[in-house]
């Protein structure tokens, strides 16, 4: 269970597990739920296009997830963004569904990038993963202060002098970043899950930034580590138990903190 | 054009669509404004489950999108979509979770039997291939959905431009919530035979939110609505018919992908002109 392949698995489990913990803090904190569903399903088109002429499915979703995110930014204000992002993602997914009519091998491969292939994690995706989240973490890193301050007072970090709007193209930019590290891993359907359950959890457990932060990335790790795990032993799909555990967590953290008061 | 409006199966897909693209665009109005678009694709996404799951069972996918939504429909309601602050994480969880279990359906339609088609049509759709014996089915379904809408017209609208107002009234605001929320499951189960799954949302929101912006006014939107739905879908069906004879496979276009793409670029029309005049007064929001 831990050796040949099933060590890539693992190790690229733990990277993605860690990265969609710290990102998905951000997207709880933000309200952008939808955002984090839709940016890694209108990268899917891009892959599907790329499996169309030949080329690496990243390559499609490196050019296909930046797109979406900056056209989801730049079509809908922060407030009122929902419509707009169900449209760019029906859109995205649109062409996805073209190029995949016109591709003849498609059924296996669209299954995967769905929802998730973990087994088929090859040396050169792993490293590939692990750059991508470095340059994931040191980006969050370095507009960490801008970036809680807008989102939990937009208000208040206006009037300090921080580019609202700024930071919330690079904080998109940066979701579109984590997907197209992701995506070929946990599944464009369940990428989100990652990023919105774990993080939901810890929330409704602790207040504090950092703790939660911390506490976000515990709980994805236990996730993802447990759904290789379930998965590796039953041969059912990775994305089935990424979604009930981490709904699971939820719910328990749900429980707990209503059982506090 | 003898060969389109003879084939049997260009009626089925007609007929159809005119009936979703009307229902939908009616719905559609009320999921922008009361700013639901998450949930509406949330629930369209979720009767994914259904879809396979009625594949597994052998049964009309009808039914399994019908019965899905209005389940989910009602755990989304629990989990605490009523409340605007939260309502985007509980929609989140819930269809996390529920997508799983599609995974888990889809798995088993594809190694149970060997229809490795079911993925396709459940997620994508394909309007040519609905039954004709599906249209009255559609059509009474749809016939439920605009009469139950007609019925909760005045609250309904109340509740969704000001809840409070509504509340202070007695308008039961979190038994219309959940009413609604059924009523978009049912109407995402219609579009999801057009669509699929995971197109839906553009047909139920799309048509809305450009309508919304030429007309404020809810009779007019609804109006405006059903009317770029029921063109975008038509033109789509043509247009899909016409593409058997486009490269590259000579095998049709997708009729999702026109019926889509021509919504969209609807949007895009009304919405982009406005915001190149004012770029940044959104953000002042």
């Amino acid at each position: 269970m831990f050796s040949g392949v099933m060590a890539n698995a693992w190790a690229v489990g733990t990277i993605v597990g860690v990265v969609s913990g710290v990102v998905g803090f951000f997207v709880v904190l933000r309200g952008a739920s939808f955002v984090a569903h839709a940016v890694p399903l209108s990268s899917f088109a891009g892959a599907a296009g790329a499996n169309l002429v030949g080329a690496d499915p990243v390559l499609g979703l490196a050019v296909f997830a930046p797109v979406a995110a900056l056209s989801i930014g730049w079509l809908g204000s922060r407030r009122r963004r929902d419509v707009v992002t169900a449209l760019v993602v029906a859109a995205m997914l649109g062409l996805g569904a073209l190029f995949l009519s016109w591709s003849t091998q498609y059924s296996a491969a669209v299954y995967g990038l769905l929802f998730g292939d973990i087994l088929g994690v090859s040396d050169g995706q792993l490293w590939l993963t692990a750059g991508l989240a470095m340059a994931g973490l040191v980006a969050v890193a370095l507009i960490y202060r801008p970036l809680l301050l807008s989102s939990v007072a937009p208000d208040a970090a206006a009037a300090r002098g921080v580019r609202i709007g700024l930071v919330d193209m690079l904080f998109l930019v940066l979701v579109a970043l984590i997907t197209t590290m992701s995506v070929p891993v946990v599944g464009a359907l369940l990428m989100f899950t990652l990023m919105v359950g774990p993080p939901a959890a810890a929330r409704s457990v602790s207040r504090a930034p950092a703790q939660t932060m911390a506490l976000a990335v515990v709980v994805a790790l236990a996730t993802v580590w447990a759904s290789i795990a379930a998965s590796y032993l039953s041969t059912w799909p990775i994305g089935f138990f990424v979604g009930v555990i981490a709904a699971a967590f939820y719910l328990a953290g749900r429980a707990w903190s209503a059982l506090r008061r | 054009m003898t060969g389109f409006f003879g084939s049997g199966p260009v009626h089925v897909a007609l007929a159809a669509g005119a009936v979703t693209a009307i229902v939908s665009g009616v719905v559609g109005v009320f999921v922008v404004v009361r700013g639901q678009s998450f949930a509406g694709h949330a629930l369209a996404d979720l009767s994914t489950l259904g879809g396979s799951g009625a594949f597994l069972a052998n049964v009309n996918p009808l039914w399994g999108f019908v019965g899905v939504g209005a389940v989910i429909a009602g755990a989304m309601e629990l989990f605490g979509v009523q409340r605007r602050r939260g309502r985007d994480v509980a929609t989140g969880v819930v269809l996390g979770a529920v997508l799983g279990l599609s995974a888990l359906l889809l798995y088993f339609d594809t190694t149970s039997t060997s229809t490795t088609g079911a993925t396709i049509t459940v997620l994508f759709g394909s309007l040519f291939a609905a039954s004709p014996s599906a249209v009255p089915e559609m059509v009474a379904l749809a016939a439920v959905g605009v009469v139950a809408l007609a019925f909760v017209y005045r609250p309904l609208l109340l509740s969704s431009v000001h809840p409070e107002l509504a509340s202070a009234r007695g308008v039961p605001v979190r038994t219309i919530a959940f009413g609604f929320l059924v009523l978009v499951g049912v109407t995402v189960s219609l579009t999801s035979m057009v669509v699929g799954t995971i197109l839906s949302p553009a047909l139920l929101i799309g048509p809305a939110a450009t309508a919304l912006r030429l007309s404020k006014r809810p009779p007019v939107a609804m109006a405006f609505s059903a009317g770029i739905g029921l063109v975008a879908t038509w033109s789509g069906v043509a247009l899909s018919y016409a593409s058997y004879r486009w490269p590259p496979a000579h095998a049709g276009w997708p009729i999702s992908f026109f019926i889509v793409a021509i919504v969209f670029l609807t949007f895009l029309c009304v919405e982009v002109p406005g915001r190149l005049r004012r770029p940044s007064a959104p953000e002042a929001g």
